[in-house]
């Protein structure tokens, strides 16, 4: 075909007038259907890596439509390349809006595309049959060598409502199986210390990210195992009862990687919790490791739950509190922490903030990004703290109930300040 | 040539500021003022007894006004493509007017009825009055879309004309040699109906709390204005025990209906500002109710899915729960917690709740507790809440839900808490909860924390006489958070709007994700894709979001209290 381009170029191409007029010659018409023609030939012709490069611009049902049209194009939608990544979304109709991956689709990736898959991840709703449909599919996938795998509840944790050894069988398969993950998200499921020790038996040279807030099943000794064995980890999320002086100091010894990221959620189950204590000289060691480590606490404890926290210094840098919080607390949390970053507040008393907020200001020097909820802060301590910090904050997200209307400014006057 | 006139109030239940009505008036010979008691009533037939006594009052005192006039109102049943082509036959009618419906269920319905209109050979005269301004120029003005952030249709608002003074009240000067053929048997056939025709039961009905009409709202009116100038002082009232109760000054559902004209009362506020304040220009958050509501229907007038998540363009797509027995529950309050079960009984009795409130139950419902679709806590407030149009009612859920307007959702309203600030006796609870009478201010708000002698003490046993609470507000609150955090953290692969979101985790995509679609198009966040979870780059906010217009100081403004 290529030959019968040229032949055309040849033609036309003479340059001469005696060419030219020759091409004149051809009626309109002839000269459409050529061009036509020479269109078809063109697409016939696109390689295979241009098909591919096109393909992954399209959402998946565009390219189940290009596919139907011609073989070729069949061949390109199921290139390997095309299959690396992968979300199923489960949902039933009784529980969700939304509409689930096409089973019959599923059908054809695990028959002909599970050893291609290397980033998954599956979307659950509320429903225990999604859960359990999930983890067919993952039991399924004996020939992958999964990268990444992510497993995320979209409503209620409905992995935490089928039967554990469904799931802790489902999720040894990928363990066993793929020896190079690299990121795993997991919470909200009712993984336990047994598998994590699969998992660190079969991938420790390779885990990087590990995401595993509200696991109930896992303790301390479990975790304490995966930060021992795995010394690439730099992304670490889990909840408070999980956290030791032991993990940090495991996660600042020599053999181990810069940790990036430590997210702990920190959670009452029933009012009156005791919380243990993290001793200072834990902390101390994580910053010495990885001075620049992110360090995320979310708290939902009631006020009175606070005690333990706050007391020393402790290098947080972003700092949740999705509930009512104290004076005392805030207070504490502006003397402590030199290297907070961003400061969410959703609720407090009825008693202003003046001083606590003016005293973070002062003392939390990275501070850029602070959201107050249902707190009372005077304008005019408003308008000192945003005087302090206003050049480097970032992100200032302020209820307008929270600011009260005091001798020096009004609610308008802020607007003009 | 006679000239007969047909005006058609749906609503604009009102006679003064109605230049639809006052200028079709001129050089008519007769005028006949109709209501058509369409069965889809403002594009639903979810329309509670509270809602439909309000507008028969409202009704009533129409006809009552325009008796004064010697002119009646015709209330006619039926539907608007079948009752006009009648109408205009019968009363050889050649005009018609009425007030710019601005919602698209209108449009649709309005330019039906012109059609109609032009092949009878009517004359239709259609005026602006129900927003302060005309909803087509402020989309253009913002480069053919509407604003949406409050913050931007603010910039917009100031750049406008000023507003448009409100028309000339209809009297009998205006109407001059104008009659209206009144039949003898007029109440039979065009008389409003009663409660009891429209098939309601009314037995053990208590007095409306809300009465509607014209009358009541420009009364209303001045009592709201002397409250301001008395109190001297524009600022939003501060939040307290008492602003929980109907007002005798409250104006939201009069608006709403259009027995209070939104202009008329946009000038009262200026004049009244201007007198007390020595002549300053006063500040747009005057207005705070009113430019809020134009705001929503700006916001709404061109898009028919506004009131739906599936293919709404500017509706985040959250995976919302299923779960008709939770909505049940928070819909009749029954969940437990009293001060969600004090706001929604309030709700069903009255019409009518504080907008903290409703902040409250929306956040509880959707993103807060429960995890339920908007949608359904939009059709109970269209249901039972009297200044819920289908605009506003929409507009407000989507921004209560985090589905739009670039809400943040770091802050979620604690059922047991805020309630606690707001009213610390108690006593709320008390009056809307008689069964919680007996419990202290101590544990009202939770008393399912209460010890048994304290129980039993209040003659209520929790999980007998009153329910349990059906979730662990903590609990669920932390899944909710992680689960919007989820989703606006895929969005972070699709630029909305022309803001680049600097989301903390920006997946490291292998192959191209969907391509991201500019503009619109929280389609793409539905994405087909991948959400792949890799190391990344660390960046500086993990909860709040950095792709919100800011202010200079960054001040998040909520919905009026008013």
């Amino acid at each position: 075909m290529k030959r019968g381009l040229q032949g055309n170029e040849q033609e036309d191409g003479g340059g001469t007038s005696g060419g030219c007029q020759k091409t004149l010659k051809r009626s309109r018409k002839q000269r459409r259907e050529k061009d036509l023609e020479d269109e078809e030939v063109r697409w016939e012709c696109l390689p295979q890596e241009i098909l591919l490069h096109v393909f992954q611009y399209l959402p998946l049902l565009d390219r189940a439509f290009a596919s139907q049209v011609c073989r070729g194009w069949n061949e390109a939608f199921h290139m390997p390349e095309l299959w690396r990544c992968f979300e199923f979304e489960l949902n039933q109709p009784a529980s969700s809006y939304l509409k689930a991956t096409h089973p019959d689709l599923i059908k054809q990736i695990i028959k002909r595309h599970s050893d291609h898959l290397q980033y998954v991840s599956f979307k659950v709703d509320s429903s225990r049959e999604s859960a359990e449909a999930a983890c067919d599919i993952l039991s399924q996938l004996v020939n992958c060598s999964l990268k990444t795998l992510g497993l995320i509840s979209t409503a209620r944790p409905s992995f935490m409502e089928m039967p554990k050894s469904h799931f802790i069988s489902a999720l040894t398969v990928v363990f066993v199986n793929s020896k190079s993950l690299s990121s795993l998200k997991i919470d909200d499921t009712p993984v336990d210390d047994p598998s994590l020790k699969v998992l660190v038996a079969n991938n420790s040279d390779t885990l990087k990210l590990l995401k595993m807030s509200s696991c109930p099943h896992v303790s301390p000794a479990g975790i304490l195992c995966v930060a021992d064995q795995c010394h690439g980890l730099r992304e670490l999320a889990l909840n408070y009862h999980l956290l030791s002086d032991e993990l940090l100091i495991a996660l600042s010894s020599e053999k181990h990687v810069h940790l990036e990221h430590l997210r702990i959620d920190v959670v009452s189950e029933n009012p009156g919790q005791q919380f243990h204590t993290i001793k200072k000289s834990s902390w101390d060691a994580m910053k010495r490791h990885s001075p620049k480590f992110n360090l995320v606490m979310y708290f939902y404890l009631y006020e009175d739950e606070f005690g333990p926290f706050f007391r020393d210094e402790i290098p947080v840098t972003h700092l949740y509190f999705g509930r009512s919080v104290s004076k005392d607390v805030l207070g504490r949390v502006g003397l402590n922490c030199p290297r907070l970053v961003e400061l969410v507040v959703c609720a407090n008393g009825l008693r202003p903030l003046d001083e606590e907020l003016i005293r973070i200001a002062q003392r939390c020097t990275q501070l850029s990004a602070i959201g107050l909820g249902e707190c009372e802060v005077s304008c005019s301590a408003f308008v000192e703290f945003v005087k302090m910090c206003g050049d480097r904050l970032t992100q200032l997200s302020i209820m307008e109930e929270v600011l009260v209307p005091d001798h020096r400014y009004g609610l308008d006057d802020i607007h003009w300040e | 040539m006679v000239v007969n006139t047909i005006h058609w109030f749906r609503k604009g239940l009102r006679l003064h500021d109605n230049p639809s009505l006052k200028d079709s008036i001129q050089g008519s010979d007769t005028l006949r003022c109709i209501y058509i008691l369409d069965p889809w009533f403002a594009g639903s037939s979810n329309v509670g007894i509270n809602r439909w006594r309000f507008l028969l009052h409202c009704l009533e005192d129409l006809d009552a006004s325009l008796r004064k006039l010697n002119s009646r109102l015709f209330v006619i049943r039926g539907q608007p493509t079948d009752v006009f082509p009648r109408l205009f036959k019968e009363w050889q009618i050649n005009r018609l007017s009425y007030e710019y419906d601005s919602e698209p269920f209108g449009k649709e319905r309005d330019a039906a009825i012109q059609k109609l209109a032009n092949e009878a050979g009517v004359e239709v005269t259609v005026r602006i009055s129900h927003t302060l301004y005309n909803l087509d120029k402020i989309i253009e003005l913002n480069g053919n879309q509407p604003p949406l952030t409050y913050k931007r249709f603010q910039a917009v608002i100031n750049r406008m004309d000023a507003v448009e003074m409100p028309a000339e009240t209809i009297t009998s000067e205006v109407l001059k040699n104008c009659v209206t053929p009144i039949s003898e048997d007029h109440d039979e056939k065009f008389g409003v109906p009663s409660l009891e025709e429209l098939g309601f039961e009314t037995e053990g009905l208590t007095t409306a709390v809300w009465p509607g009409g014209e009358t009541e709202a420009l009364m209303r009116l001045e009592r709201h204005l002397e409250r301001k100038a008395w109190v001297a002082n524009f600022e939003r009232p501060r939040m307290n025990a008492n602003s929980l109760l109907a007002s005798p000054t409250g104006l939201s559902p009069y608006l709403r209906f259009g027995c209070l004209s939104c202009r008329l009362f946009y000038f009262k506020l200026t004049d009244l500002y201007r007198k007390v304040k020595k002549n300053h220009t006063p500040p747009l958050s005057l207005y705070g109710q009113l430019l809020w509501r134009e705001f929503f229907y700006t916001t709404a007038t061109n898009n028919p899915c506004f009131d739906k998540m599936d293919g709404n363009p500017i509706c985040v797509q959250i995976p919302w729960d299923r779960n008709p027995e939770a909505l049940a529950k928070w819909a009749e309050g029954r969940t437990g917690f009293p001060w969600i079960d004090a706001i929604m009984t309030q709700l069903r009795q009255e019409g009518w709740i504080h907008h903290l409130a409703r902040h409250g139950v929306a956040c509880f419902l959707t993103r807060g507790d429960l995890w339920i679709s908007w949608e359904e806590g939009m059709k109970v407030f269209e249901e039972l809440l009297l200044d819920a149009d289908w605009s506003v009612n929409a507009g407000s859920w989507m921004w209560l839900s985090c589905s739009s307007f670039f809400q943040q959702f770091f802050h979620c309203y604690c059922p047991v808490g805020f309630g606690r600030r707001t009213d610390p006796n108690g006593d709320y609870i008390r009056r809307y909860l008689p069964i919680l009478r007996g419990f202290p201010a101590k544990y009202i708000y939770d008393p399912w924390n209460a010890p048994d002698e304290v129980q039993k003490a209040a003659k209520c046993i929790i999980g007998v006489h009153y329910p349990k609470p059906m979730v662990n507000h903590a609990e669920a609150s932390r899944i909710n958070i992680e689960r919007m955090k989820q989703i606006y953290q895929q969005l972070s692969c699709y630029r909305g709007l022309g803001m680049d979101v600097k989301w903390w985790r920006v997946p490291d995509i292998n192959l191209v994700g969907p391509r991201c679609e500019t503009g619109r198009g929280s389609q793409s966040a539905r994405v087909s894709g991948v959400f792949i979870v890799k190391p990344g780059p660390t960046l500086s906010c993990e909860f709040l979001r950095s792709d919100l217009p800011l202010l200079p100081l960054g001040l998040y403004l909520g919905l009026p209290t008013i």
